[in-house]
């Protein structure tokens, strides 16, 4: 394997509602952010790979307009996947491997704003019997929570702490959404939204954009001083039907952890990307976390989630789609 | 260096305007599992699964990968949607390469597919958004203008189009899985049926059909041992460029261009229209198939029309196109441009049945998609590289 590396990242701030900017003109300054920290031209990217969904803008062939972001002129090399960013960063990152490029632009962008999210997001159940009850976002992922609950697997305290140590983190990113000082028993005391998930343990809606350079060895240590090398990166997809999967586990997560070397290490950071404070700990177990390591500094997805633009010192990074935790990336990076 | 890719194994659906009989899981289902047993290998010999299709809209679910994963033997398996426009099929199949040759995975199993008939593509195409002029024109529409601007600038006889639709729907009666099968298809019949979107007629127009294609893709120590012969990839290349902006030449995209010559030179190939025995284009109004042959550098600009005309492009002529009836015959959106991929490999694999070209060496799989702006290509041979 050829060493890779991200050597520049940005990002817009996370925003509830981003009411000027439409999905391409959230992403110009992005990547215009980018390629000025990184002091590279279009001509100097081998590969462009993108992450999003046409329906969270609500339109087909809504990642088309993000080539008016790249400024795709002359043609570029490009793909793009119906997913979140992290998974563009991977198909770039294989594009690498190859040896097709040395240099790759990947970005992700979402404007969930735009519709209801919570209930778009019952599209993506099987639509011949689970669909057509419309069961939201929230719902489906309470119930994983009752489950866990119920079980004895986490406890609503343990839910609740997440929540509070994402958004004391958050403090010190600008870009985070969500962010103060909480304590758990007033958050304790809060209604439950969907029960037994309160509104803390649910990530916030927002809109946003990211965009990061990878880089190939020498091109790499060219552009960047401390180049974050990628010593793993692996994905998995369990079944989207909920009877057939074991709820009180993140099992795609321990198999890609496995697989991308997580505990051949000390982790010093770990950044998740799980939308419900009890996914959380579900991911946070997957990887076999301890005390040692500094989770979610920049919050996490529960202080900021720009779904489909979440992407990233021996730190791991994580990556989620699809209900309760069933698609997972996995990627660690070294400094 | 890359690893060696093969392409070892090929599935296809029936094609047809309502496969109401299946579901979507079990129209991706029908393609891997004929993509299995021609390869020989089983769900359990596949390390990764890479899903393509058009717009989600067009079935109305949202990254439908994630329900359809688990019928084509992906749970717990890496699993990649690819969704570039119209040239989806052929991306995906260039993803699934790329898994291979990096070294990543040793065999993987590639599915694209669009099932029309549970959707309004045209009604998802033209969704009214916000600050922004709503077309209402489907794809038709839009391209009506561009092959007016192709037939302004070469003046080719206005009966090119009509030539392309009479030869790809012959080539269909010889494909037993395409959805059109048009016993009688004459040049009259083509010229009398309704004018749709000037100059394009109904009988110029592509299907909306459902299908799935697959294929299984394996390094080049596995894929050696089949005991069928194997399609050796030697290029893949991609292009896109913006939709719109001034200057912007719709009709014969840079992009089309640049891939064309990028994918040559990494294949090695000098004179594309001598080295090259056949290819599969996307063409799914008949004008694009003179248009492509410029666009691919078979002819020279303004000249591609005299391909269709003299007959190159017909089953026995130098540079046969579309010998499996093409997007004309059959156009499950998100796996036409893989079936144009997997058409090519099957010709060189001589496994093309009745509209199988006799010494196929060498052959190009071709896509396209959204404004004319997304171009996904390769080239596969029966000789390594």
């Amino acid at each position: 394997m050829r060493d890779v590396a991200v050597v520049a990242f940005s990002q817009s701030p996370s925003v509830r509602r981003e009411t000027d900017c439409n999905e391409v003109e959230i992403l110009i300054p992005v990547i215009h952010e980018l390629r000025t920290n990184a002091g590279i031209t279009n001509e100097d990217v081998d590969f462009v790979c993108s992450g999003s969904s046409d329906y969270l803008a609500g339109q087909s062939f809504a990642f088309v307009s993000g080539l008016d972001a790249v400024g795709a002129w002359p043609p570029v090399c490009e793909s793009h996947v119906e997913m979140d960013g992290a998974w563009a960063l991977y198909e770039a990152w294989v594009k690498i491997q190859m040896g097709y490029a040395e240099l790759a632009l990947v970005y992700g962008f979402g404007k969930p704003s735009m519709g209801d999210l919570p209930l778009t997001m019952a599209l993506q159940l099987d639509p011949y019997s689970v669909m057509p009850l419309w069961p939201d976002a929230v719902s489906i992922a309470a119930l994983q929570a009752r489950l866990l609950l119920d079980d004895g697997v986490v406890s609503e305290r343990d839910m609740a702490e997440v929540a509070v140590r994402d958004r004391a983190n958050a403090k010190q990113n600008p870009y985070a959404q969500v962010k103060g000082d909480f304590s758990v028993d007033q958050i304790l005391a809060d209604p439950y939204l969907v029960s037994p998930l309160r509104k803390h343990d649910c990530s916030p809606i927002s809109d946003g954009a990211s965009a990061i350079l990878l880089a190939a060895g020498d091109r790499a240590k060219d552009l960047c001083k401390r180049p974050a090398w990628i010593r793993g990166i692996e994905h998995i997809c369990e079944p989207q039907d909920l009877g057939v999967r074991d709820l009180k586990r993140s099992r795609s997560t321990e198999i890609a952890a496995e697989k991308a070397g997580v505990r051949a290490g000390k982790i010093d950071v770990a950044e998740l990307s799980a939308p419900f404070t009890h996914q959380e700990i579900l991911v946070e177990r997957a990887l076999g976390l301890g005390s040692e390591t500094s989770i979610n500094p920049s919050g996490g997805a529960l202080a900021g989630n720009p779904i489909m633009a979440v992407s990233a010192d021996r730190a791991v990074a994580h990556a989620t789609s699809g209900p309760c935790l069933q698609q997972n990336l996995i990627c660690v990076l070294e400094g | 260096m890359a690893e060696l890719c093969g392409v070892m194994g090929i599935g296809q659906t029936r094609y047809a305007a309502k496969r109401q009989e299946l579901s979507m899981p079990g129209l991706l289902r029908e393609a891997a599992e004929r993509a299995l047993d021609d390869a020989g290998c089983t769900w359990a010999d596949i390390d990764a699964v890479v899903i393509g299709k058009a717009p989600d809209m067009f079935e109305g679910v949202m990254m439908p990968e994630l329900f359809l994963n688990d019928a084509i033997g992906g749970a717990y398996k890496p699993m990649l949607r690819v969704h570039t426009a119209g040239s989806v099929g052929g991306s995906t199949a260039i993803v699934a390469a790329s898994l291979v040759q990096s070294g990543v995975h040793d065999r993987v199993l590639t599915v694209a597919y669009e099932k029309q008939s549970e959707s309004n593509a045209t009604w998802a195409l033209t969704i009214s958004m916000p600050f922004s002029v709503a077309t209402v024109a489907g794809a038709g529409g839009y391209f009506a203008p561009l092959v007016r601007g192709y037939i302004r600038r070469s003046g080719a006889p206005e009966d090119t189009g009509i030539r392309v639709a009479v030869k790809d729907r012959q080539n269909a009666l010889k494909n037993p899985l395409a959805h059109l099968q048009l016993e009688d298809i004459s040049f009259d019949m083509v010229a009398n049926s309704p004018m749709l979107w000037d100059p394009i007629r109904y009988l110029e127009t592509c299907p909306s059909s459902d299908g799935a294609c697959a294929m299984v893709m394996a390094k080049e120590s596995i894929a050696t041992q089949s005991t069928k012969p194997v399609a050796w990839i030697h290029a893949t290349e991609m292009r896109s460029e913006p939709t719109m902006f001034s200057g912007r030449d719709q009709v014969m995209p840079r992009a089309s261009l640049d891939n064309a010559a990028a994918l040559y030179k990494k294949a090695g190939i000098q004179n594309p229209r001598d080295e090259i025995d056949c290819a599969e284009i996307y063409v799914p109004f008949s004008w694009f198939e003179p248009m492509w042959m410029e666009g691919m550098l078979f002819a020279p600009i303004n000249e591609g029309w005299k391909m269709t005309y003299e007959g190159a492009t017909a089953l026995d002529g130098d540079l046969p196109v579309n010998m499996s009836g093409g997007v004309l015959s059959s156009n499950p959106i998100g796996a036409s441009g893989m079936i144009r991929f997997a058409e090519a490999a099957l010709q060189v694999r001589g496994m093309a049945g009745d509209h199988q070209i006799d010494g196929a060496r060498k052959a190009l799989g071709h896509a396209y998609g959204g404004g004319s702006q997304y171009f996904s290509t390769w080239i596969v041979s029966d000789q390594k590289p």
